[in-house]
C-alpha cells in the first residue's frame, strides 16, 4: 500500500512532524502529571496510579478493536499475565537478594513479555478468525484464568492470589515523595511510554495497514499486505500494552489475584474504549478515568440512598456494572464512535463550514467509506 | 472400567444440555448472523425466575414453565428493544451491544438477589442407577436426556414439517427473496430470538442446579462451553450442535473424572484453540469457508 496518498492540500507554514509533536506532547503531559501528584493526597495518588495502569490496557485495546476490528474480551487475562509475570519475577529477584532499579525494571519487562507471548499465541490462533470467533476465543481465555491459577496454585497462589515483594521508592526521594506518589510516577511513565509507542504506530504506515486489513482483507492482501502478520503483530502489541498495565497494577497493589482479572473486568475495559471512542487514544484516557471514577461515585451514591443495609451492599457491588452496561448499549446504538468521535465530528463539521466560506477552495472530501463501515476510526 | 462407563454416561447427559444451549446459539446465528453473547446472562435471568417461582409456589414444574415463558419474553424484548437497532452495522457492534445486555442483566440480578449462590432443588434423585453392577445414569440424568430428546425432535419437526419453520429458514438464508415472496422477514427474526431464548432458558434450568450453582455469573462458563460446542459442530449446523454438545460433554466428564474439575475450563479452551486452528468452519459443517 502506498505510504503517501495526498488526502489534504499541504499547508504552506512549517509544522513539526507528527512524531516530534507527539514526543513533545508526551513529555509535556508527563511533566504536568508528575508535577500534579505533589498536590494530591496519598489515596488520590494511588487512584492516579490505577488510572495510568488501566490506560495502558485501554490504549492497547482501543487500537486493536477500533483500528484493527479485532474484538478481544480477554484483555483482563492479558493483564493477569502481566501481573503474574511481574509478581513471580519480582519475588524471585527478591529471594535472590537483588535490589535497586533492577528489581523494578526487570519484573515490568517480564510482565510485558509474558502478556506479549500469550498475545502472540492468541493472535496466531485468531488471525484466521473475525468478529465473534475471536471474541469467543478470548472469552474462553478469561474464563479459564481462575482455573489456571488454582491448577498451579503452588506457584500462583490459587484464589487468594500472589503476594509480591516489590522495590520501593529510592532512599534519596524518601523525604519528599510519598509511597503512593512514587507508584503514581511509575504508572504515569509506563502509560506515557505506551501512548507514545502506540500513537506513533497508529499514525504511521503500520496503522494504515491495520485499518486496511480491517476494512477488506482480500483487498489488503492484493495490495501486498501480509494479513496474518499484521493481525498477529497488532494483537501482540496490544497484549504487551495490557501486560504492562497489569504489571504496573501488580506493582501498585502488591498482589496478583484472579478475582481482579475477571470477565467483568474485561467487559469494563471494552466499555471504557467504547465510551471514549473506539480507536482513539485520547478516548482510552477518558475511559480509563471513568473506570476508576464511576465505581467510586456509584458506591458513594449507594451509601447515601435510604435503603436497607443489605440492599445498599448489593447496590454497591452492582450499580457500576449496571451503569456501564446501560452506557455501552446506549452509546453503541446512538453514538458508536463514542464521546471522542462525537466531538471530532462536530469539529470537522465546523471546519468544513469555515473552509467553505474562506478564500481557498475546499479540499476534496476524504472518502469516508472505510470509516463508515467499521465501528469507527478515531 | 466402571468408572469410565459412569463418566461416559453422565458426560452424555451433561453434553445433551450443552447441545441444547448451543442449539440456541445456532438458531440466532442462522436467523441473524449474530453470535448472541448475551445468551448466558439471559438464561441466568430466567433461571432466577424459575428459582423465585419455585420458592413462592413450591412447584418445580411451575418454575420450569415460568423460565421457558420468561425466556421467550426476554428474547423478544432483547431483539425488539436492543439488537434490532444495531443490525446491519459491523458484526462487532452487535457483539458489543450484547455484552452491554450481559452487564445490565448481571447487575440487575445481583441487585435483586445478591451475588451469593442460591440452592436449587431438582425433582429427581441425583444418585446413579446401577445396571448390571455398574453405576450409570441417575434419574435426573434420564429426565434431562428425555427433555432434550423431546426438544430436539420438536425443533426438527418445526423446521422441516411446518410452514412457519419453512418461512424461518427462508428468511434466514435468502432474506431479500423471502421478502419478495411475502415472508415477514423481520417478524421471523424476532421469532427466532424468542425461540432461541426459550431454548437457552430450558437448558440453563436443567444444568444450573446440578453443575454450576445459581448466581448471576453462573452462566459465563456455560456460555463458553456452548460457544465451543457451536464452533466444534459448526455454527450453521443444528445436527453439529447436537453431536458437538455430546462430544464436549463427554470430554468435560472425562477431564473432571480423571484429572480434576479445575482443569475443565482449560480443557475446553484447548479444544477451542485446536478446532479454530485446524478446522475453523467446524467439524460437522459442510461449508468451505466462513463469511462473517
Amino acid at each position: 500500500m502506498s505510504a503517501d496518498v495526498p488526502l489534504h492540500a499541504r499547508r504552506p507554514r512549517w509544522r513539526p512532524g507528527p512524531a516530534m509533536r507527539r514526543l513533545g506532547l508526551t513529555v509535556a503531559g508527563l511533566a504536568l502529571a508528575i508535577g500534579a501528584t505533589f498536590a494530591l493526597e496519598p489515596y488520590r495518588a494511588y487512584q492516579v496510579a490505577v488510572v495510568a495502569a488501566y490506560l495502558c490496557a485501554t490504549a492497547g485495546l482501543t487500537l486493536l478493536v477500533g483500528r484493527g476490528g479485532q474484538l478481544s474480551l480477554g484483555h483482563a487475562a492479558l493483564m493477569a499475565a502481566g501481573a503474574y509475570g511481574f509478581g513471580l519475577s519480582s519475588n524471585a529477584l527478591s529471594a535472590g537478594g537483588a535490589a535497586g532499579a533492577v528489581r523494578l525494571v526487570v519484573p515490568l519487562a517480564v510482565g510485558v513479555l509474558a502478556a506479549a507471548a500469550l498475545g502472540a499465541l492468541l493472535g496466531a490462533a485468531g488471525a484466521r478468525l473475525r468478529g465473534p470467533y475471536l471474541a469467543g476465543l478470548t472469552l474462553a481465555v478469561v474464563v479459564a484464568v481462575p482455573a489456571i491459577t488454582s491448577t498451579f496454585s503452588k506457584a500462583l497462589g490459587g484464589d487468594r492470589g500472589l503476594w509480591i515483594e516489590i522495590e520501593r521508592r529510592p532512599d534519596a526521594l524518601r523525604p519528599w515523595v510519598g509511597a503512593e506518589q512514587w507508584q503514581a510516577w511509575v504508572a504515569i511513565v509506563a502509560a506515557a511510554l505506551v501512548l507514545l509507542v502506540l500513537g506513533n504506530l497508529a499514525s504511521g504506515s503500520a496503522g494504515r495497514q491495520i485499518a486496511a486489513v480491517r476494512d477488506d482483507e482480500a483487498a489488503a492482501r492484493l495490495a501486498g499486505i501480509d494479513v496474518t502478520r499484521v493481525k498477529v503483530v497488532s494483537f501482540t502489541l496490544s497484549a504487551a500494552a495490557a501486560g504492562l498495565g497489569g504489571a504496573v497494577l501488580a506493582y501498585v497493589t502488591q498482589i496478583a489475584n484472579p478475582g481482579a482479572y475477571s470477565l467483568v473486568f474485561s467487559l469494563f475495559l471494552v466499555v471504557a474504549v467504547v465510551i471514549g471512542g473506539l480507536g482513539s487514544l485520547a478516548g482510552a484516557f477518558w475511559g480509563a478515568l471513568l473506570l476508576v471514577a464511576l465505581p467510586e461515585a456509584t458506591s458513594s451514591i449507594a451509601e447515601t440512598l435510604p435503603v436497607s443495609p443489605a440492599l445498599a451492599q448489593r447496590l454497591e457491588g452492582n450499580l457500576a456494572l449496571l451503569v456501564f452496561g446501560l452506557l455501552l448499549i446506549v452509546l453503541m446504538i446512538a453514538a458508536p464512535r463514542g464521546i471522542h468521535g462525537a466531538l471530532a465530528r462536530a469539529r470537522g463539521a465546523l471546519r468544513r463550514r469555515w473552509r467553505a466560506r474562506g478564500p481557498a477552495p475546499a479540499p476534496a472530501p476524504v472518502p469516508e467509506s472505510a470509516a463508515a463501515r467499521a465501528p469507527t476510526t478515531g | 472400567m466402571d468408572h469410565f462407563l459412569h463418566l461416559l454416561s453422565s458426560g452424555l447427559a451433561r453434553g445433551a444440555v450443552f447441545a441444547v444451549f448451543a442449539l440456541a446459539l445456532v438458531l440466532i446465528w442462522r436467523a441473524a448472523r449474530i453470535v448472541n453473547f448475551a445468551q448466558g446472562a439471559m438464561a441466568a435471568a430466567t433461571t432466577y425466575l424459575a428459582f423465585a417461582v419455585t420458592t413462592a409456589t413450591g412447584s418445580y414444574w411451575l418454575g420450569l414453565g415460568a423460565a421457558v415463558l420468561g425466556g421467550a419474553a426476554l428474547g423478544f424484548a432483547v431483539e425488539r428493544g436492543v439488537m434490532r437497532h444495531v443490525a446491519g452495522r459491523s458484526p462487532l457492534n452487535s457483539v458489543i451491544v450484547a455484552l452491554g445486555v450481559v452487564m445490565v442483566l448481571q447487575a440487575v440480578l445481583g441487585i435483586a438477589f445478591g451475588n451469593d449462590y442460591k440452592p436449587m432443588a431438582v425433582p429427581f434423585s441425583m444418585e446413579p442407577l446401577w445396571v448390571a453392577g455398574t453405576p450409570l445414569l441417575s434419574p435426573y440424568d434420564l429426565y434431562v436426556l428425555g427433555a432434550v430428546a423431546v426438544l430436539l425432535v420438536g425443533f426438527g419437526l418445526l423446521f422441516t414439517r411446518t410452514s412457519v419453520g419453512l418461512r424461518m429458514r427462508a428468511a434466514a438464508f435468502a432474506p431479500e427473496t423471502s421478502r419478495l415472496l411475502g415472508v415477514p422477514v423481520s417478524r421471523m427474526l424476532t421469532l427466532g430470538w424468542t425461540l432461541s431464548a426459550a431454548v437457552g432458558a430450558l437448558a440453563a434450568v436443567l444444568v444450573i442446579p446440578t453443575e454450576l450453582g445459581l448466581n448471576p455469573h453462573a452462566t459465563d462458563t456455560l456460555f463458553v462451553y456452548a460457544f465451543t460446542v457451536a464452533i466444534v459442530g459448526g455454527l450453521d449446523s443444528p445436527v453439529g450442535a447436537a453431536l458437538g454438545g455430546l462430544a464436549v460433554g463427554v470430554l468435560l466428564s472425562m477431564v473432571t473424572g480423571y484429572l480434576g474439575s479445575t482443569l475443565a475450563p482449560i480443557a475446553v479452551l484447548a479444544l477451542l484453540v485446536v478446532v479454530l486452528i485446524a478446522r475453523p468452519s467446524g467439524i460437522f459443517s459442510a461449508r468451505q469457508a466462513r463469511q462473517a
